[in-house]
């Protein structure tokens, strides 16, 4: 019974899902069960799943980041124009990458939280300023190539390995940025995001940082992007429309895995699992031959709906509190003078 | 049905008429855990029906069950004779069940008018008949004695007082035949509460029966003519009013009588040095704020809506700072710009708002309680964490362990989670705002105990109260605010008359 609740709880529901379509895989093309397969499967997902990762710190704390397709489409072509065949520059290269990460992070947490821009707002403009960026630098056009030792990251592995035969370098790191995002997760911080999306007042007047917070989690989501970005220089190649879309690809797989939007309720390994549950989706399309054109429209679906669940009673609705006193009832904490009608009655 | 020896037989009148609602035997229960068994209740036409007992006992889920907002394990509900069982609070509005929740569910952006006739506007050619809704809503309005609400004004320009004359209105623009009402008075103003009362009583002289829950006894009795008490989701007594004195409502209630509401001061309590001294403090809300705490001694603050205590607390608690005067911790100068700067300087507030300011209702008890002291001391977040049982033991805390999330909390036992927040902060100068309302006589009692506790370790007091009797049963000094400002000074055990009249006079010298 409890089981069965959990399962169908937005929580739950999303591995459900995940193991219905990895058996409609299957039975279509019975191969994608070989281990070869669905570790290949695996590494396809794990640029998107670490992304989800991500994003899942900045929906949770009541946000949204829109920038990292974009950033991870600056990382691609700074890796591949900036490292070239030079190996030795492949450690310069990769600090410079992780100080724009954290750059871009902290330009996104600072302007939402000190000068209170809507995170949507704020998280568009990044992702307009980089793309314009990147396509100032690039023109367009597919450049620069790095050295092959640097894409092995992306699409190489340790071999020999029995079953599977190769474990690419890609699930290892995927393995451990969950194993980071789950202990962080149970760590004072990541308690207080999660506060921080249900109640932001509450959070406040216990006197946490807020702001501090907040802007942490869009340094974690810049930096998942940063990774996704180094894995896929070596998966994808290097050319400016990699990562493009994969902003709402993390929003989605988030909402499927459960995480409410505006924050305070959701966990990341459901939110990773949202990620490959889309990816087993539309590899399921791709063998039902359904057009990819029709990718987006699908996605957008798939949004409106989980959505739609996570707010039906089934997917328990109700369980966000009451609606905010309106603006009378609030003790003054938007400061208005004290009004003279209430005096003196 | 359980009798018990206090359950007096129900008035002669009630056998004349039929009750317009009998619930039979309810029983409710959610995962597992009975919070609702063999409980009846029967409502008369004209009669006002107080439901009591303490924080939990499942008052609102017996309400929410009579309004579809729950649906009933067991048990019967018969209205206007039928048996009936809505599935949703709409139905049992349309079928003239209307409830007065403590969450109101009005449109703020719409109008009065809307908002009374929302869902059913009235037509004219195809076109919602606008003018015929104002129209209609002032008539209603009129029948209540309410002149100062504008039907076509928008809800979010109404006090909260109003804004429940809108539900209420609402409720009788659907003929309704009861109308049950959760804590209606909570977050009223003395007047405002004496406008409810005319208000109810004018609906039980049209035949309207009442279902009236609050936990101010004085209330119930001023209300109310017959009296349920549960406790623990079982049904206790039912008895008329006029046989009950509030001690022995309170004995059904807590199942055990109480003697001394308020606690003297413990042994060992000594008032100690100065913890916080403020001189000419002000800032776009107060001003001219002259306040001492002296650790070991309890500040009573007294004062009428709008007269500034809310705005004093949030200026000492950094989240309104001061920006004039000078301020002084244990004698050393500080400044408090910021929450963050106070709970450091250990200073903790338990805010007027539970819901708004005190508590992230989605989240587990533990993570509530354990907020504050991993946002600002995190080195002793493990030493807090080890003695957070011990904490929740001393409040008698009653939740299913302490990963139950907040919201499913009863209000006493969410406001014992505030509590517990603070002390595991180990504050030397605690400020509370109204930190018993909504909170049943037993837990009351057990937040003046704790109140006396942190006197006796030392720990400076203010304590904010919109009621007399809690600000003079417990403060060493009285302080009367008015518009803004510390208005006067009364010593310990003043009477009611005269802390009344201190707050509402204008201050000498008049205000600028
Ligand atoms: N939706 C829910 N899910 C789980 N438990 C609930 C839910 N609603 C109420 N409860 C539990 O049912 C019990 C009765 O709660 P209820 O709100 O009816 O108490 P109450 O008498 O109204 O108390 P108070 O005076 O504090 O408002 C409590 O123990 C509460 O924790
Ligand atoms: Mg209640």
């Amino acid at each position: 019974m409890n089981v069965i609740r959990t399962l169908l709880s937005p929580r739950g529901a999303v591995f459900l899902l995940l193991a219905g379509l990895l058996i409609a895989v299957t039975v279509i093309s019975p191969s994608f069960a070989e281990p070869g397969q669905l570790i290949r499967f695996i590494q396809r997902v794990a640029p998107i799943a670490i992304v989800a990762i991500g994003q899942y710190f900045v929906i949770v704390g009541g946000e949204f980041d829109l920038s990292m397709g974009s950033l991870i489409t600056a990382q691609v072509v700074i890796a591949g124009n900036l490292i070239g065949q030079d190996a030795g520059r492949i450690f310069p290269v990769l600090a410079l990458m992780l100080v724009l990460g954290v750059l871009v992070g902290l330009v996104n947490g600072l302007l939402v939280t000190l000068l209170k821009v809507p995170s949507f707002i704020v998280t568009l403009g990044m992702m307009l300023a980089l793309l314009g960026g990147v396509m100032y630098w690039t023109g367009g056009a597919a450049t620069g190539n790095p050295v092959d030792s640097f894409r092995q990251l992306g699409r190489g592995g340790i071999r020999g390995v029995p079953v599977i035969e190769i474990l690419p370098y890609s699930v290892l790191v995927m393995a451990a940025v969950l194993a980071a995002a789950i202990w962080l997760t149970r760590t004072s911080f990541g308690r207080t995001v999660i506060a921080l999306g249900d109640n932001p007042r509450a959070v406040r007047y216990a006197g946490a940082r807020s702001w501090w917070v907040t802007t942490s989690t869009f340094v974690i989501s810049a930096l998942t992007a940063t990774i996704s970005g180094i894995l896929l220089v070596g998966y994808a190649g290097v050319h400016p429309k990699v990562g493009q879309g994969y902003e709402f690809i993390a929003i989605t797989a988030v909402v499927l895995g459960g995480v409410v939007l505006g924050g305070g309720r959701g966990w990341v390994v459901a939110a990773m699992a949202g990620a490959f549950a889309l990816e087993a989706l539309f590899t399921l399309l791709n063998f039902a031959e359904v057009p990819s054109t029709l990718r987006d429209g699908i996605q957008g679906v798939i949004i409106i709906a989980a959505v739609a669940y996570s707010a039906s009673p089934l997917g328990g609705a109700k369980r966000k509190a009451a609606p905010p006193a309106p603006p009378q009832t609030s003790p003054p904490d938007g400061k208005e003078p004290v009004a003279p009608a209430h005096l003196g009655s | 049905m359980t009798t018990n020896i206090f359950d007096a037989p129900v008035p002669d009148t009630s056998s004349s008429t039929a009750p317009v609602l009998r619930a039979t035997d309810l029983s409710k229960e959610f995962f597992g855990v009975r919070v609702l068994h063999g409980v009846s209740i029967e409502l008369y036409p004209g009669r006002v029906h107080g439901l009591v007992g303490e924080n939990g006992a499942g008052k609102s889920t017996l309400m929410k069950i009579l309004a579809g907002v729950y649906q009933r394990d067991g048990g019967t509900v018969e209205f206007n004779g039928e048996p009936v069982s809505f599935s949703h609070p709409v139905q049992a509005m349309d079928a003239g069940l209307a409830t007065v929740f403590q969450e109101f569910n009005l449109l703020p952006e719409r109008t009065v008018a809307q908002n009374v006739f929302i869902g059913r506007e009235p037509r004219r050619g195809g076109l919602v008949d606008q003018k015929g809704m104002v129209t209609r809503t002032a008539a209603l309005l009129k029948d209540l004695g309410i002149d100062f609400i504008d039907p076509a004004a928008r809800v979010s320009r109404l006090s909260v007082a109003e804004q429940q004359i809108v539900e209420i209105t609402k409720a009788l623009s659907h003929d309704a035949k009861v109308i049950s009402m959760d804590e209606p008075t909570a977050a009223l103003a003395g007047h405002e509460v004496e406008l409810l009362y005319a208000i109810i009583r004018r609906l039980a002289a049209r035949g309207v029966a009442i279902l009236y829950v609050s936990h101010r006894l004085r209330e119930i009795f001023d209300l109310c003519d017959e009296i349920t008490v549960l406790k623990d989701g079982a049904f206790v007594s039912h008895t008329p009013a006029a046989e009950l004195d509030t001690a022995e409502l309170v004995r059904l209630m807590v199942g055990r009588s109480i003697s001394t509401y308020f606690p003297s001061a413990l042994e060992g309590t000594v008032p100690g040095d100065t913890r916080l001294q403020i001189r000419g403090g002000g800032n776009d809300w107060i001003d001219g704020i002259d306040l001492q705490l002296r650790a070991g001694h309890i500040t009573g603050l007294a004062g009428l809506q709008g007269a500034g205590r809310t705005e004093l607390a949030e200026a000492i608690f950094g989240a309104a700072p001061f920006t004039r005067g000078t301020l002084a911790i244990d004698g050393r100068e500080a400044r408090i710009t910021s929450i963050r700067a106070a709970v450091r300087s250990g200073i903790a507030l338990i805010t007027e708002d539970r819901k708004a300011q005190g508590l992230a209702l989605g989240q587990s008890v533990l993570n509530n309680a354990l907020l504050a002291v991993r946002s600002v001391f995190s080195r002793r977040f493990a030493a807090a964490a080890a003695a957070l049982p011990g904490v929740l033991n001393t409040l008698e805390l009653s939740s299913r362990g302490t990963d139950q999330e907040v919201q499913f909390l009863s209000g006493g036992n969410q406001q014992k989670v505030v509590l517990a927040k603070w002390l595991l902060t180990k504050p030397r100068i605690v400020v509370l705002d109204e930190p018993t309302r909504g909170i049943d006589v037993g837990a009351k009692v057990a937040v003046y105990q704790l109140i006396r506790e942190l006197a006796r370790d030392g720990v400076a007091i203010l304590l904010i109260s919109s009621e007399l009797p809690e600000v003079i049963g417990m403060a060493d000094t009285i302080l009367a605010m008015h518009d803004g400002r510390i208005v006067a000074q009364l010593p310990a055990g003043s009477s009611e008359q005269d802390v009344l009249a201190a707050a509402v006079a204008a201050p000498i010298g008049g205000t600028p």
